[in-house]
């Protein structure tokens, strides 16, 4: 079994190419930052960056759990959605609690379990379906997106769903508190990376994933349970998209038809600068975690500058964007023979 | 025999048509009977964000209403979430249910011109609400804000506020002509005083973007006299950015639309928002009020009917404030 798994240790094989790969996406968020401190010297202050890393919690999160779908050769579109349709539901959910529990921590605890179960079986269905019922996971995933998306529609009444003002100032440190200087969601997002990368890379599962991601036909036939590890990772991925939901409510307290729109987009783009490859087989949890931070940074300087005309943001974001996975893949060609 | 065979054929086509012809008579009378009773189809977008929300629930009770005060009066609700959806909407209104009125409030300008006008063709009352058509002269009635009034009374408010001179920021919606006339018609009016607008971004009607971009002036700029959000979903995430931020005192939020949770704080006497500027997802009612006029009143309705964007205040918030709407 072990030889259909590739060797995806981070063992070098040839020092200087293996480097320039892994440390890619690294040096162009460190080329951004540069440019950020040029434009604006506010970018370095010390509310900038928190501010930053913090917003670039919720996609880094839902990006992590991407990794693992995109690695095993899948794909999910249903993870804005899914992130609206719980918030809709534990904001519906912990503002009936109130009137038994109080604005208390037993109201959040049971928001905060709920939201991980639905995230839970959300992942469970995407994954089900497009492995038992042999659809591609662009297809099923395309399909929840427009389904939770409407759901959230329908369930806030086509306009926005508000947290109870009680419950809102007990749950509001989840976003705005911090441990030790640093925020709380930062905090998160750095313990789901460290377990993200332990799981990927020294588990079975992990192994599993990249088997499958490189050749399925070859992962099945040497006993590998193709199915119910592809099912693994939308259920993670689900339970990812559920975490990053349980830091975002707190931050505004609401959800409506327009929350998380775009995030599965975002969420891909993290994977892919980060250096994982989208038809699967090779994945970097660090680069992820670097390609999430990466893609608020660009949002963040274009905002503290006015040299640039706002209706040209998203030229700026789209070459960026083609430019740092253009130079990883310039150096991964050298590399690779 | 060729003859005789030609003669069964025609026989048949003739007693095809007398009985098509006697189905369409059937159909056909009622019909002609109930000559006065009135069909209104409202076709308008899905609630996919607040304000169309507003516009959902808005229509909803005006057709309640004007059923049981007009017992003729019959509407059609029809929604849809894209510009192609809608123009098939116009076309089923027409053919399925024989309309005699249409009040539309388009998609987009562009994509529904020629569906509206090919509608008003087939001698249709048209009214059209909010979004002009990029043709004049198709609709009978035109109903709808004015963004770039509702630019000026901003302006004019934060003007007033600061004395004539102060620092600000101003936050955008998503780039289209709308925005264009709300930021027009603002500058004109703090034109010539000494308020110096530090930037403008666009945060696309969005809380979450709201948030995010004041978040990033409050990093840029050590003072801000006053912000000019422009709507009130970019205003509710204007409100915890500063609060974040612990500025609450240096400065006052000023949205647009009139939501319910911010008519609340101008209600309350919120000094971070101490006004609000109306731009009423109800007017879809005052379109169908004034549509359904055209067909029980002596009373003309042709022409534009261009609702004000009144200042809310604490002293009138109340009656802009509809605790059931989803917005």
């Amino acid at each position: 079994m072990n030889s259909v798994v590739p060797d995806n240790k981070p063992v070098a094989r040839s020092h200087a190419s293996i480097d320039l790969k892994a440390w890619g996406p690294f040096f162009a968020l460190l080329a951004l930052a540069v440019l950020g401190v040029l434009i604006n010297p506010a970018f370095l202050g010390l509310d900038n960056l928190s501010n930053m890393l913090t917003r670039s919690a919720f996609i880094g999160i839902i990006a992590i759990g991407a990794t693992f779908v995109i690695t095993a050769g899948g794909l999910d579109l249903s993870v804005g959605s899914m992130a609206a349709f719980i918030a809709g539901v534990m904001i519906i959910l912990m503002n009936s609690l109130v009137e038994q529990f109080g604005p208390g921590l037993t109201t959040i605890l049971l928001g905060i379990g709920a939201s991980l179960l639905l995230g839970l079986c959300a992942g469970f269905i995407n994954g089900m379906v497009t492995t038992k019922g042999r659809i591609e996971a662009f297809i099923v995933t395309l399909g929840t997106m427009g389904i939770y998306r409407s759901l959230v529609t329908y369930l806030a009444d086509g306009g926005t769903l508000s947290l109870d003002w009680g419950v809102r100032d007990i749950y509001r440190p989840v976003y705005y508190g911090s441990l030790m200087g640093i925020p709380i969601p930062v905090i998160v997002f750095l313990l789901v990376a460290v377990a993200g990368y332990i799981l990927l890379n020294y588990t079975r599962f992990g192994r599993y994933c990249f088997a499958i991601g490189s050749n399925e036909k070859v992962a099945e036939y040497s006993a590998i349970h193709v199915d119910r590890i592809k099912t693994m990772t939308y259920m993670l991925q689900g339970v990812c998209v559920a975490l990053a939901t349980i830091i975002y409510v707190p931050r505004l307290g609401s959800a409506s038809g327009a929350t998380g729109v775009l995030w599965e987009l975002e969420a891909i783009a993290a994977v892919i600068i980060g250096g994982t490859v989208l038809k699967g087989g090779h994945g970097r949890i660090w680069g992820t975690v670097i390609g999430a931070i990466m893609l608020t940074m660009i949002g963040n300087i274009l905002n503290l500058t006015d040299a640039i005309s706002n209706y040209l943001n998203g030229t700026v974001q789209g070459i960026i964007i083609i430019v740092a996975v253009y130079l990883q893949r310039a150096s991964w060609r050298k590399s690779a023979p | 025999m060729p003859s005789k065979k030609t003669t069964r054929t025609s026989m048949t086509h003739a007693r095809k048509t007398i009985a098509a012809f006697a189905t369409v008579t059937a159909l056909g009378l009622p019909t002609l009977a109930m000559a006065q009773e009135i069909t209104i189809g409202v076709s308008i977008p899905a609630a996919t964000h607040g304000w169309t929300g507003g516009v959902n629930f808005h229509a909803e009770q005006a057709k309640e209403r004007l059923e049981s005060l007009h017992p003729d009066v019959s509407i059609t609700i029809s929604t849809a979430s894209d510009p192609g959806e809608q123009a098939n909407d116009l076309e089923d209104l027409v053919s399925q249910r024989n309309i005699d009125a249409l009040v539309v409030l388009p998609f987009e300008s562009g994509p529904l011109t020629d569906p509206v006008r090919r509608v008003k063709e087939s001698g249709v009352f048209v009214t059209v609400v909010d979004r002009g058509l990029e043709q004049k002269g198709i609709e009978d009635l035109y109903v709808a804000g004015n963004n770039h009034e509702l630019g000026r009374v901003s302006g004019e408010y934060i003007r007033e506020r600061l004395d004539g001179q102060g620092d600000i920021v101003v936050l955008r919606g998503i780039p289209t002509v709308i925005d264009d006339e709300r930021v027009q018609g603002f500058e004109e009016a703090i034109e010539g005083s000494e308020i110096n607008i530090l930037d403008m971004q666009h945060a696309n009607w969005n809380r979450d973007d709201g948030f995010e971009v004041m978040q990033d002036f409050l990093a840029r700029f050590e003072n801000i006299d006053a912000v000019w959000a422009q709507d009130d979903d970019i205003a509710l995430g204007v409100i915890e950015a500063v609060r974040q931020a612990e500025r609450e005192d240096e400065l006052f939020i000023v949205g647009g639309a009139g939501m319910k949770d911010i008519i609340a704080r101008v209600m309350e006497g919120d000094e971070l928002v101490p006004v609000d500027v109306l731009y009423p997802p109800a007017m879809i009612a005052t379109a169908m009020d004034l549509t359904v006029q055209n067909f029980v009143s002596n009373g003309p309705v042709v022409g534009e009917y261009i609702l004000g964007s009144p200042l809310i205040t604490p002293e009138n918030a109340e009656q802009y404030y509809f605790p059931d709407s989803p917005f």
